[in-house]
């Protein structure tokens, strides 16, 4: 699999990072080199082989739905980077 | 005697505050002096200035009687500076409690205001990822300490922590213990509860203790362990008193020794002395017997899709609204809500936490998430089942915890892959969500410390903690001490 500037800049731009020119220079040329390394694994028989996503036997995790208590919202709103009265502030989301 | 004091070990104090020797106050008087002595040569903890030393008094009735705790900086503690070491972090004051924290306190421990320095976000096997800058290794200041929980490794080695949390998910509590000549424990996957750790891989993260010796771990893990209604992951089952499990005896213990474990890369001294620790091993009664882990060469490979992946799930909280810092808009141009996104991340975060959320991104995007994603953990089921084929017939089994001893600061750094090879010994016991300790075994030529890892089956903590004390209390090891 070819990691080319194009693939680390559609990338980025799903994580919504955004790289200077030479991040991304750096970035496609490590990526190669790992993507070549992990490829490794394109050697293993794994056919009838289920894939485990959870380690532990686990499944339907519940509890009683009852209330509980929260967050203080004034010490919640004060981690904001921007904080209108009761509200987090962000940039203008529709033009 | 009282300037040795911040030598002792938790349950020493313990001791000495029983017979009214000291107080959990003059306990905090002479760490706080310590630190002030060898930090700014360990830099160990980070915002030492900023914050008040002690964060909260405690119930000096309780076990731990007020017994100071350091802790990383990647554990949420109320009011008190939980960073990450990262930029995009900065400035974020949790307004909860982990679970760890709870129990630590409700147990009369004295949590830290300092915060332990760690690559940011978990990202690293050095430390030297942190936003704030290198911890150094107290046996060798031009050293890394290992990491990604460097910080505590290195403070509780240089005595300026009595213990210290750590977390776990490819080897950071381990390879740092390692390095550093302490304790290191990754509990079984959802031994300890995970609320309130700021997620990095959400399959394999474990909180631990890195201690100056294997009862101290003990102790500490009597405390954090057990289930918690806020984290579905924990498990529900009795946590027995590990303090019990610490026998001199290991009689008939049967030990494991994977062959893939001593083979290309591994440091000569390293490999010396831990065969040595197991020749020991035997002398105290073991029986050993060569094994296979036959498919541990891909291990590092599936670990770094797996991870990235989780982590680039878990970072995309970071967007700079809720908390931490935000990207100001670029000269004389509005910013809108996607630029404020992406300029925030750019600039937030360090270049390995970009790598990995970009690598991670991929394996998961369209096109890709069969080909390295759904790959990868159909090769996890295969290491898991190695492991459960060894613990049908033995009780543990032992190996190098790092394949080298302690490398120079900037010696891997630009080299990513290099780095993540450092982990090759660690990573699979996240992968098969086993509980893992590393014990102090050596020392190299340049007296750099060399770890034994020892893993065993699922919930079976006590077996590790009885092989690893009746190695301890035999071997000088854990009673030496660096020179700062």
């Amino acid at each position: 699999m070819a990691i080319t500037k194009d693939t680390v800049k559609y990338v980025a731009q799903l994580a919504r990072i955004e790289l200077k020119a030479k991040e991304l220079e750096e970035l496609a040329g490590q990526l190669q080199e790992i993507v070549n390394f992990i490829d490794k694994l394109k050697k293993v028989e794994i056919k009838n082989i289920p894939a485990t996503s959870h380690i532990l036997p686990m499944s339907n995790v519940l509890r009683e739905d009852g209330p509980q208590e929260s967050l203080a919202a004034d010490k919640v709103l004060k981690q904001a980077p921007q904080r209108e009265g009761d509200f987090f502030g962000v940039p203008k989301v529709i033009e | 005697m009282e300037n040795e004091l911040y030598k002792l070990t938790a349950h020493e104090l313990l001791e000495k505050i029983d017979k009214k020797e000291i107080t959990s106050q003059e306990i905090i008087g002479f760490l706080k002096k310590r630190i002030k002595g060898v930090d700014s040569k360990v830099k160990a903890y980070v915002r030492l200035k900023d914050a008040n030393l002690q964060s909260a008094t405690c119930n000096l009735q309780s076990t731990l009687k007020g017994i100071p705790i350091s802790i990383k900086d990647n554990i949420c503690t109320d009011g008190l500076h939980t960073e990450c070491c990262s930029k995009i972090l900065q400035g974020f004051k949790p307004p909860y409690d982990a679970t760890v924290i709870t129990k630590l306190k409700q147990a009369g421990a004295t949590v830290l205001a300092y915060k332990t320095n760690m690559d940011e976000f978990a990202f690293g096997s050095s430390t030297e990822n942190s936003y704030f800058g290198p911890t150094r290794n107290p046996y060798d200041l031009e050293r890394v300490p290992g990491g990604s929980s460097g910080g505590s490794a290195a403070a509780v080695a240089a005595d300026e922590a009595v213990w210290a949390l750590g977390t776990d998910t490819g080897g950071s509590i381990r390879q740092p213990a390692c390095f550093c000549a302490t304790v290191g424990l990754k509990p079984t996957y959802g031994r300890v509860s995970r609320y309130g750790l700021i997620a990095f891989a959400s399959s394999l993260d474990q909180i631990g203790p890195i201690t100056k010796d294997v009862e101290d771990a003990a102790l500490l893990m009597n405390i954090i362990a057990g289930f918690d209604p806020k984290d579905s992951t924990s498990v529900n089952s009795a946590v027995p008193d590990y303090l019990q499990a610490l026998e001199k005896d290991i009689k008939g213990i049967k030990i494991a020794i994977p062959k893939e474990y001593f083979v290309s890369g591994i440091d000569q001294e390293v490999k010396a002395a831990v065969l040595a620790a197991i020749d020991k091993l035997k002398d105290l009664g073991a029986q050993t017997s060569e094994v296979s882990l036959a498919h541990t060469e891909y291990a590092v490979p599936v670990y770094y899709i797996i991870a990235t992946a989780e982590a680039s799930s878990n970072l995309a909280r970071f967007d700079a609204v809720q908390y931490g810092f935000r990207a100001e808009s670029k000269k004389g141009k509005t910013q809108n809500l996607i630029e404020m996104y992406k300029q925030t991340r750019g600039e937030g975060f360090g270049q390995e936490a970009k790598r990995r959320i970009i690598l991670g991104t991929f394996a998961l995007s369209h096109g890709y998430y069969d080909a390295y994603y759904l790959r990868a953990l159909k090769v996890k089921t295969l290491i898991k089942q190695d492991f459960d084929k060894i613990f049908r017939e033995f009780d543990c089994i032992v190996t190098p915890t790092s394949p080298t001893a302690a490398f120079k600061i900037g010696e891997k750094i630009k080299d990513p892959l290099k780095m993540y090879l450092s982990d090759i010994y660690t990573i699979s016991a996240n992968l098969a969500g086993i509980p893992a300790i590393s014990i102090p075994c050596g020392f190299t030529k340049k007296v750099l410390p060399v770890g034994l890892q020892i893993l065993a089956k699922p919930f079976n903590e006590e077996l590790l903690f009885r092989v690893a004390y009746a190695y301890e209390q035999n071997t000088p090891w854990h009673l030496e001490k660096p020179k700062l």
